[in-house]
């Protein structure tokens, strides 16, 4: 079996990739294909696969093999890819630092504290759950509360539950996946709470976590206030007004020993931070210009570092082009800069990258503010096409193709989605 | 658990004020053992103060808690040098709006300087601007005291106890005490959740309890009524938003919402101060935060709700007139040290000495210890050591290498030390290295932490707690298929 | 005579998630499916009012490897109300590291001729 596993830690690396998850494992494939020689995938668990080996379930895969996947089989394709490819990776290691001369501070717990100078660096450390603290649920502090991805784990991989009787917060796809997890390892799911007045994960998710199991989802409410000194006790949960408070008139009391939250993922940026890169506002990632490189020449990004996606096989795409834009710009080989900037318009929350070059084909991710049904997509004035819907929880992709940008000569385009007149 | 003879000192309550008597008590050839009700001390009030060492103006010297702050505030060098934690002088503004408020801080500072805390300045609006660019431009004046520092409450707590029990002080956790009585030997014996203790002296620095334990003893003859605090700490990327405590001009019953650069870089605001029946109310509420964030945007208008990472409660243990409770009482040896609210962190040096010294009065005799070691074995912090260190210490041990709580880099290495020097729980890690108290407040560390705790204490992962009592983490599949 | 039942199903086809209704006949055939916006609402409809089934992702005990469970599917899709037998049935499994991906780990579980298969490596 191939571990990847170094004999030797060299001082420099063609690329050095930060994050051994889907969008690391992608990056370092890029990079080889790109003509790096020397690759370095450092990680912090025990093994490179990141989040999708406690993602037990199926639904992965289906752009990119174009078949059904669970996570820990799309996970041991790419590793084995990865892996057969040759490059070095680095399990429960962690990059403590980086400086602006691209060298990486690892901290590899058995292998000790290692320098490492890497010729251009990619970018995929993920995201990370948001916690009760970003929310403010009042209330006491017991164990007990806990975010959805940490009791996923618990419960698929170290074979333990996070309680017998529980809430789940949120309706994103995590929160509705462990609705059904925990329900058939026995624990009692009281129901999900999402306080928008639309559920957040697919209705695929909806129908087979929630109705299959007579699991309630309650729209437009909240947990108002957490009960329990020691261990949680109980919850209350009421109905939201319009601006999202609790109407506490309505609210009513559920007894449980556990509350999941699954209240969105943060893009993982501390590194991004101390390389300066410049962030976007909106998506809490790195700016990126068309070949996922950020504002530091040579640093390239790619995953849910640079926006929070909903498929992990658009993960991989990106992340692949970032690998591949790391690679190259050691070889010297870069196609011409970017030189039309994308700018989010009407009901457009952000776009991905931020710039495209007008030879090239691009795909543009882009996520609405409102839902919006029998809509159009309009480029600029070089495009506009016609979509049957759109929701916030749904990334929207736009393939850019070089002819349509044949005739256009400004530096901007701006990408609005509106109702059809 | 009777022993023959009784004890010369029992402390009721390891809150920073008990932690810091069995230091100063474990200097002299005396038996002590202190007994708290939580698993670790500093549960309590302590690990929610807001971790200020006030300047030593604020409060009058009309008042026991006025005298006590400026001496107590002068002792928290040397303490911080030789126990090991964090303290640092970052110093401290009180701002005014308006010409109302002006006259408070004339008041304030001549109060000051007839203490003899040095330095105190009104600054004008251009240097404000200058120093604190974040504040709010409608601030008029502010009164600057350099001597304000910041500690992180828990950690002195800590290094306390480990210092006070390296010098022979004995500690019992999770042990409530129920009964006071006298013997007939003129001991006083402590009936609790675990057995039985006597002593010759005991002093009662029981926080918000204080006023139970004193009516146990049959000398109730005050009451604490909690007031609580909620705070709410911001995500790490505001670091340097302010340098200096920003308070605003106080009322009588508070010092109002501050904003508090704390030791480890992030920023806390709060606290609120509401009375409550409720002795076990460490809730914060949707009324508390939004008074916070109110208060404290009109002072820094660049703080915001959306960067709160985490919110917690204290009760301050305040006794009618407002003043601390120090003396002894009518039953012999039995001494309460009660009503410590603010400035208590900061006066809590300077009790130790008063209560040592009314012991003394008292008829207990004080021998200095000569083998009494002032110091403890600092713990490590990786993050903070240069490269060259961090590579030569993972060299030799490769558990510092391995960091366990990525958002504050804390290293296994660091994680088993603080066990080993008495984390039983979660929190007992996270308030002795930072593992968990960072913006992923705990997701990716705590499963490591709870395996370590396992493996060094030798239980089940079961059992391990948040923080002791029924704070249970995970439990058993129905088929026990875990490890 | 009594009004035919009416059943109701979310379409999982895609995020509009239009609300199908199944017209049954008398004799329990299908007579209508209303509420879709397109053909695959129509495909759904039909397939889960008649025969509904799923495909289980759950995980059984291993032994001797990195983790204390190993992930495992069903390798077809089983009747829906079987889900809860299946995975009672698993808890009586135990699987020695080390195991492919793929391998069977239950054959013909329950005798729902599908088998439950690895859906990992476990060293």
């Amino acid at each position: 079996m191939i571990t990847g596993r170094p004999a030797r830690i060299r001082t420099r690396y063609d690329v050095a990739v930060v994050g051994g998850g889907p969008a690391g494992m992608a990056a370092a494939l890029g990079a080889r294909e790109s003509g790096a020689e020397s690759i370095l995938v450092i990680d912090r668990e025990r093994e490179a696969g990141g989040i999708l080996w406690q993602c037990i379930h199926s639904g992965f895969g289906l752009h990119h093999f174009k078949e059904e996947l669970t996570g820990p089989e799309y996970a041991q394709r790419y590793l084995e890819e990865m892996l057969e490819a040759g490059v070095d990776l680095l399990t429960d290691s962690f990059v403590a630092d980086i400086d602006r001369d691209r060298r990486l501070k690892v901290m590899t717990g058995a292998r000790g504290v290692h320098v490492v100078e890497a010729g251009a660096v990619a970018l995929a450390m993920g995201a990370r759950e948001r916690t009760r603290g970003a929310i403010r649920i009042p209330g006491t502090r017991p164990s007990g509360v806990m975010t959805a991805g940490l009791a996923q784990k618990i419960v698929n991989m170290h074979g333990y539950l996070p309680g017998r009787r529980a809430v789940i917060l949120g309706s994103g796809d995590i929160g509705l996946i462990m609705a059904r997890r925990l329900t058939l390892e026995g624990v009692e799911v009281m129901g999900v709470f999402e306080i928008m007045p639309h559920a957040n994960g697919l209705n695929r998710n909806i129908v087979q976590c929630l109705h299959d199991f007579d699991i309630p989802l309650y729209l437009s409410t909240t947990v108002a206030e957490i009960h329990g000194r020691d261990r949680v006790e109980k919850v209350t949960v009421a109905p939201v007004d319009e601006n999202f408070r609790p109407i506490l008139g309505k609210a009513w009391d559920i007894d449980c020993d556990t509350l999941l939250l699954s209240i969105g993922l943060i893009p993982e940026n501390e590194l991004s931070r101390q390389l300066n890169l410049s962030i976007d506002q909106v998506t809490g990632g790195p700016v990126v210009d068309s070949r996922m490189e950020t504002s530091k020449s040579g640093v390239f990004a790619g995953g849910n570092v640079v926006h929070i996606h909903d498929l992990v096989d658009f993960v991989s795409q990106e992340s692949l082009l970032a690998g591949r834009g790391a690679g190259a710009y050691l070889s010297g080989g870069r196609p011409p800069p970017d030189n039309i900037r994308v700018i989010p318009g009407e009901n457009v929350a952000y776009c991905v990258p931020h710039s495209i070059a007008s030879e090239r084909p691009h795909t543009i991710y882009m996520r609405v503010r409102r839902p919006l049904e029998k809509c159009l997509i309009r480029f600029g004035e070089v495009l506009e096409k016609k979509l049957s819907y759109v929701f916030p929880a749904e990334m929207v992709s736009l393939k850019v193709r070089p002819e349509l940008l044949e005739k256009f000569h400004g530096d901007a385009l701006k990408v609005d989605i509106l109702p059809r007149a | 658990m009777t022993r023959e003879t009784p004890r010369d000192v029992i402390i009721v309550g390891g809150g920073v004020i008990g932690c810091a008597i069995a230091r100063e008590l474990s200097r002299y050839r005396l038996d002590v053992l202190l007994i708290e009700k939580e698993c670790e001390v500093g549960f309590g009030t302590s690990k929610s103060n807001s971790g200020i060492i006030h300047a030593g103006h604020h409060a009058s010297t009309d008042t026991l808690k006025g005298r006590l702050e400026w001496d107590g505030n002068q002792a928290w060098d040397q303490i911080a040098d030789e126990l090991g934690f964090g303290f640092q002088r970052v110093g401290e503004l009180m701002v005014a709006f308006d010409d109302s408020q002006l006259g408070t801080l004339e008041k304030i500072k001549a109060q000051g300087e007839g203490k003899g805390v040095p330095d105190l300045e009104i600054w004008e609006p251009e240097r404000i601007r200058k120093e604190e660019p974040s504040l709010s431009t409608d601030i008029i004046a502010a009164l600057h005291a350099p001597t304000a520092g910041v500690v992180n409450p828990y950690e002195a707590c800590f290094g306390l106890i480990d210092n006070a029990r390296e010098n022979g002080v004995a500690i019992v956790v999770e042990t409530t005490v129920e009964s006071v009585a006298a013997d007939d030997d003129g001991a006083i014996v402590l009936g609790t959740s675990r057995g039985r203790h006597a002593a010759r002296f005991v002093i009662n620095a029981a926080g918000v309890h204080a006023d139970r334990i004193a009516a146990l003893a049959g000398v109730g003859s005050f009451r604490i009524t909690p007031r609580k605090g909620e705070e709410y700490l911001l995500d790490k990327r505001l670091k340097g938003l302010v340098k200096r405590i920003i308070f605003p001009c106080p009322t009588p019953t508070s010092k109002g919402i501050l904003v508090i650069p704390t030791f480890d870089g992030t920023i806390m605001v709060g606290p609120t101060a509401h009375e409550t029946e409720d002795r076990s109310d460490l809730t914060t509420t949707m009324a508390g935060g939004d008074e916070v964030f109110a208060s404290v945007k009109r002072v820094v208008p660049g703080v915001s709700e959306r960067d709160c990472i985490a919110e917690f409660a204290g009760l301050r243990a305040a006794a009618k007139g407002e003043d601390f409770i120090i003396g002894p009482t009518d039953l012999k040896g039995f001494v309460n040290v009660a009503g410590i609210q603010s400035p208590g962190l900061t006066a809590a040096p300077a009790i130790a000495r008063m209560v040592t010294d009314i012991l003394h009065d008292e008829g207990l005799g004080l021998v200095p210890d000569d083998g009494f070691v002032p110091t403890v074995t600092h713990p490590i912090r990786v993050a903070s050591l240069p490269l060259e260190e961090q590579i030569g210490l993972a060299g030799h041990d490769p558990r510092f290498g391995h960091v366990v709580c990525r958002c504050e880099h804390i290293t296994e290495g660091e994680v088993i030390d603080s066990i080993q020097r008495g984390a039983q729980t979660l929190d007992g890690i996270k308030f002795r290295t930072r593992a968990g108290m960072g913006r992923c407040q705990g997701g990716f560390c705590s499963w490591r932490c709870m395996e370590l705790i396992a493996q060094e204490k030798g239980v089940p992962l079961t059992s391990v707690t948040k923080r002791g009592g029924g704070s249970w983490i995970i439990c058993e599949r129905e088929d026990g298929g875990g490890r | 005579m009594a009004q035919e039942p009416i059943s109701h199903y979310l379409c999982i086809g895609c995020p509009l998630g239009c609300r199908l209704e199944v017209d049954e006949g008398p004799g329990g055939d299908i007579v209508e499916v209303r509420g879709w916006a397109c053909k695959r609402g129509d495909r759904y409809a039909r397939q889960e009012h008649t025969d509904p089934r799923r495909m289980v992702t759950t995980t059984v005990r291993l032994s001797g490897g990195m983790w204390a469970r190993l992930p495992v599917k069903t390798s077809v899709p089983v009747p829906k109300g079987r889900i809860g037998e299946v995975c009672l049935q698993l808890r009586e499994v135990t699987v020695p590291a080390p195991v492919r991906t793929g391998d069977v780990v239950v054959k013909n579980v329950l005798g729902l001729e599908a088998d439950i298969v690895a859906t990992r490596d476990a060293a």
